[in-house]
């Protein structure tokens, strides 16, 4: 293939990626910028959406795409419920501690793939995107619905941006994020605060997941990737910052992409990793974050 | 599927219990002429978690499937046979955990089932200071490359090498000669480039271009344009749960235009459902088996004796859920490495631990194995010097959503000169 | 008794159990208990960055790795003898940590936690790059004729647990001494506020960084020793797995707790073999048991064994 359609591929694979990565480290970002808590057990959150997305597809008949909406209602709704549950249940009783918090959510993470494992089982298992579209271009073919994701990942972190800066809840979370000693003063329960946070969290990652599951597969270690991938993204854009969590996963997307035409599939891998890590070593507030007191 | 999720007892429990409650009833009288009647264990090393997940689930039920033949059969040396099973979460340093468990504590006769080739490795040396047999199911090189110890021996299914080597005249002949390599970055995909480049270039071909993509990756189609014009024949195989989406990826990058040929080795989809939306560009293409998933015309009665019994329909998916493909082009290396294991213990009249020297010798006396309702999967020829075994490999070919086989390979094709002769070493 | 005569004859006692231990455990458990004892070693460096000094790494992977990889390729490749091999693999721990702390610790907090993430998986690519050396996640077995030195045979199971136990109750001993010098307050203080320690006089960074430097070595010895003593070299202790598991052992045994690590790693170690004992679905009892565990004592069995009883244990 020619420089220049290898280019296009190039960049049109680092703009899926980076909308995956958006996606999927958005719900993070809320957890970690207003608990400050480390929920090792976010890709699994990811991996349950992605399971409960093949289950909701497989039982119900007809087009893929009804399957397909109905994943998109009922996959985060129930996670994000197991997350309130799991907020309330160990969360809370542990004070969000940063320390115990990452040993609960581990404990969570091991719970939860268990249990994909013994329902779901070990294959990996497809589900097929709501609509079948496949663009042809001269020199390669490409899938429709990849370019659908980055559409969605722009009208989630629209309406992500919109909750935050326009209505109260939004309010509220910040106002927590900033303070929250400050908040609860002026009668905000920082608790359902948290609880829900936690929850919308979750719910954001199984979203995420059910629109990449098309483009990936379900499988019950599929988390793993996303969750670091999440905590990078999150933390190059500057913690609490959306706007830096877009930077961050369009900068890790495109720049993987193209760095991946110059080199060797690994060498690539190795160079763009170590490319994003001196980002955070030369400005480790992040892109966008404000430098620590 | 059906499977409750929870507490379910171990598979050790119950089959203890089995055994225990055999012994009372009527079988015990069929057990009854050995000098001692106390069960024969072996230990089984599991990929229950882990990556190795899918497959491990199907070697369960292989091995399974395969004891309950044995124990019908009289057991061995009239002695009814238990397997215990130990999960190494696909993990090499689990691994040799596992085999400590099984041998000391559990008390079993010797250790067998492992398919992944770095828990081989990682257990291997455990074995041999353990002093067990170690009979593995892995289809990796490392046991005829000399690097593992007298102890542990792959009886059931040919290695890498071999199968490459064997493909390599007919992917020249027939599908094309200049080859693009897609693999990951393992040495389990480093032995199909080693061995691969060589004999395509001994065949009259030539490897145009390797791609080596890492382990870590999800998403594989800015790879795709490294695979040069001229290519004829792309060459593939993948590992990992994210194999479905390479294939998937690969089909959309060339989409109805003009593609190469293809030819994968299973694993690039083993225990996935052809079916799968995203698949249908694999119609025409060639695949690598060791064992054909899909009943063949001409399979023989005992192929079809040991789908039965382990399981799975024509389509090469359980019997209670279509859906659920089972791991066909390897799992039948338990089913007959468990055969090996009683042939080579009945050889020696195994007693104990004090025999296991004499059921490794036993192993390696071994020479031909004829095709039968031990070795279903076809007649082989055993190398007691490199402690490996070598068969026939099938190039399957997709047609109309199944796989049918176009080409059986003799086993001559797969040899190479040994490389160690273990039968030198001390135990 | 006197608070360091207290501590003393604690650890002391630990010591003589596992030295008991040798001559009565069965042998199953004696070789869980070495494999347990290396990895003690390893949690107990990452306590020394993380307990005491409050660095939050993901990163000790490469740190262990780069001792199992220090001394099984120069043992592989090189054809060096197990002891030059054995002392490569304990510094290329230390340097590795050292060379990748004057980056990283330009960083703090979450940031430091991605960064030390990112090199160590960068550092786990290489490895798989670089499989025509390293056969990658295959990895390789060090036979045991290169492993014995000067007739010192690592591969009898009698040898093994004792050069285990000697391996432990030396980083042990250090440990014990770090936490009680100098060093080591000025570490905790810097965990508890870096900028007072900064206003009385202290360099922070270059505390850290050889807080950092202990860690790296620790893991090294650790990864060295495995190699050394199990005989196997591959690129799975190098995943981002190897650095979550110190992470977890020293919180569960107690951070900032001198045998903390160990408890955490023989606990978790146990909790999984029991659990895979009673059911398939081990994880999931594994799982609760970590939730219930740290419900209980949130800052850890040993933390808050100290923080309600045994305020003198360091």
């Amino acid at each position: 293939m020619s420089f220049g359609p290898y280019l296009l591929l190039a960049v049109l694979e680092g703009l899926v990626s980076a909308a995956v990565l958006a996606l999927t480290a958005v719900g993070l970002g809320l957890v970690f910028g207003v608990m400050r808590v480390v929920n090792v057990a976010h890709g699994a959150f990811f991996m349950l959406g992605a399971v409960i997305a093949w289950m909701v597809a497989d039982a119900l008949p007809g087009p893929p795409a009804l399957g397909f909406a109905a994943a998109l209602v009922v996959a985060p709704l129930a996670v994000a419920a197991l997350a309130a549950a799991v907020d309330f249940g160990v969360l809370k009783r542990l004070g969000y501690d940063p320390d115990a918090t990452i040993v609960a959510t581990i404990g969570v993470l091991y719970i939860v793939e268990q249990a994909a494992l013994s329902l779901f089982g070990p294959d990996a298992r497809p589900v097929q995107a709501p609509f079948n579209l496949r663009l042809q271009l001269p020199w390669f073919g490409y899938s429709g619905y990849k370019l659908a994701v980055v559409a969605a990942a722009v009208v989630v972190l629209l309406a992500v941006w919109l909750v935050l800066s326009r209505s109260r809840a939004g309010l509220v979370m910040r106002a927590t994020q900033i303070d929250g000693e400050t908040a609860r003063a002026f009668g905000i329960d920082t608790d359902r605060v948290y609880a829900g946070v936690f929850a919308l969290g979750a719910g954001l990652a199984a979203l995420a997941a059910v629109l990449v599951v098309p483009i990936q597969q379900a499988h019950y270690l599929m988390g793993g990737d996303p969750l670091l991938l999440s905590f990078i993204v999150v933390i190059i854009g500057g913690l609490g910052s959306l706007r830096g969590t877009v930077i961050a996963a369009l900068l890790i997307g495109v720049s993987e992409g193209v760095v991946s035409v110059f080199f060797s599939p690994t060498l690539a891998k190795i160079l763009a990793t170590l490319l994003v890590a001196l980002v955070l070593v030369f400005r480790p507030q992040g892109l966008f974050g404000r430098r620590a007191a | 599927m059906t499977k409750l999720l929870g507490l379910q007892p171990s598979r050790r429990s119950v089959l203890g219990g089995l055994a225990a409650s055999a012994a009372m009833t009527g079988l015990a009288t069929r057990f009854a002429q050995a000098q001692s009647s106390a069960p024969i264990k072996l230990g089984f090393q599991l990929h229950r978690t882990g990556i190795g997940a899918a497959y491990g689930r199907w070697y369960e039920r292989t091995a399974m499937a395969a004891l309950e033949v044995v124990n019908a059969g009289g057991g061995i040396n009239g002695r009814p046979v238990e397997i215990l099973f130990e999960d190494d979460g696909t993990d090499p340093a689990r691994g040799a955990q596992a085999i400590d468990k099984l041998v000391s504590q559990d008390g079993c006769e010797l250790v067998f089932g492992p398919l992944f080739s770095h828990v081989v490795v990682g257990s291997a040396p455990r074995a041999g200071e353990l002093k067990v047999p170690y009979l593995v199911c892995s289809e990796g090189h490392h046991v005829a490359s000399g690097i593992l110890n007298r102890w542990t021996l792959q009886p059931g299914i040919t290695d890498v090498k071999s199968q490459v080597l064997a493909m390599a005249p007919w992917v020249s002949d027939t599908l094309g000669k200049k080859v693009t390599m897609i693999y990951p970055d393992y040495a389990f995909g480093y032995d199909h480039r080693d061995n691969f480049v060589p004999a395509m270039a001994a065949a009259g071909g030539e490897v145009v271009a390797q791609i080596a993509i890492p382990p870590t990756e999800t998403s594989f189609t800015r790879y795709f344009p490294q695979i040069p014009r001229d290519t004829d024949v792309i060459y593939h195989v993948m590992v990992g749960p994210a194999v479905l989406t390479f294939v998937k990826e690969l089909g959309e990058f060339y989409g109805s235009g003009a593609r190469p040929e293809i030819f994968g080795f299973i694993d690039s989809l083993e225990a996935v459902d052809m079916a799968s939306p995203g698949l249908e560009f694999l119609e025409g293409t060639h695949f690598w088996e060791g064992d054909c998933r899909y009943l063949q015309a001409d399979a023989t009665e005992h192929t079809k004796a040991y789908r039965a019994a382990v399981g799975i329909d024509d389509n090469g998916a359980s019997i209670t859920d279509s859906k659920e493909v089972a791991t066909v082009a390897h799992m039948f290396s338990v089913w007959e490495t468990l055969f090996v294991i009683k042939a080579a213990m009945e050889t020696v009249d195994y007693q104990g631990p004090a025999d296991r020297q004499a059921l490794v010798e036993a192993v390696e006396a071994m020479t031909i194995m004829a095709e039968s309702a031990e070795h279903p999967q076809g007649d082989k020829v055993f190398n007691g010097k490199t402690h490996q075994v070598f068969g026939h490999q099938n190039i399957s070919k997709v047609e109309g959503g199944r796989m049918n086989r176009v080409y059986r390979t003799e086993i001559a094709l797969g040899d190479y000169p040994d490389e160690v002769d273990y039968t030198t070493m001390s135990f | 008794m006197s608070d360091t005569g207290r501590i003393l004859s604690l650890h002391l006692a630990v010591l003589a159990a596992l030295l008991g231990l040798h001559f009565v455990a069965p042998p199953y458990h004696h070789a869980n208990l070495a494999r347990v004892m290396v990895l003690a070693v390893y949690a107990m460096g990452y306590n020394i960055a993380f307990g005491y000094t409050g660095l939050l790494s993901l990163g000790h992977a490469l740190f262990f790795a780069a001792g199992l990889y220090g001394t099984g390729l120069t043992i592989q490749l090189a054809g060096w003898p197990a002891g030059p091999a054995l002392i490569t693999g304990l510094l290329a721990g230390a340097a590795v940590a050292g060379g990748l702390g004057l980056l990283a610790l330009r960083t703090a907090g979450v940031s430091f936690m991605i960064v030390t993430l990112m090199f160590a998986q960068a550092g786990y690519l290489t490895i798989l790059y670089f499989t025509g050396y390293t056969r990658g996640e295959e990895g390789f077995v060090l036979p045991a004729a290169a492993r014995s030195i000067g007739g010192l045979d690592p591969t009898g199971e009698a040898a093994r647990y004792l050069l285990a136990l000697a391996l432990f109750a030396v980083a042990l001993a250090v440990n014990l001494g770090l936490v009680r010098s100098g060093l080591g307050r000025v570490m905790v203080a810097i965990r508890e506020n870096e900028e007072r320690s900064r206003m009385l006089g202290y360099d922070p960074f270059r505390v850290k960084l050889a807080a950092l430097a202990i860690s790296g070595l620790y893991a090294g010895a650790a990864g060295a020793a495995w190699g050394w003593l199990f005989g196997y070299v591959g690129a799975g202790f190098a995943t981002i797995q190897y650095s979550i598991l110190p992470l977890l052992y020293v919180l569960l045994g107690g951070a900032g707790t001198v045998l903390g690590p160990f408890l955490g790693a023989l606990a978790m170690f146990y909790l999984i073999d029991i659990a895979s004992g009673l059911t398939d679905a081990y994880l999931m009892v594994v799982g609760v048991a970590l939730v219930v565990l740290v419900l209980f004592a949130p800052k850890g069995i040993l933390g808050s064994l100290r923080e309600r009883w045994l305020r003198w244990l360091p």
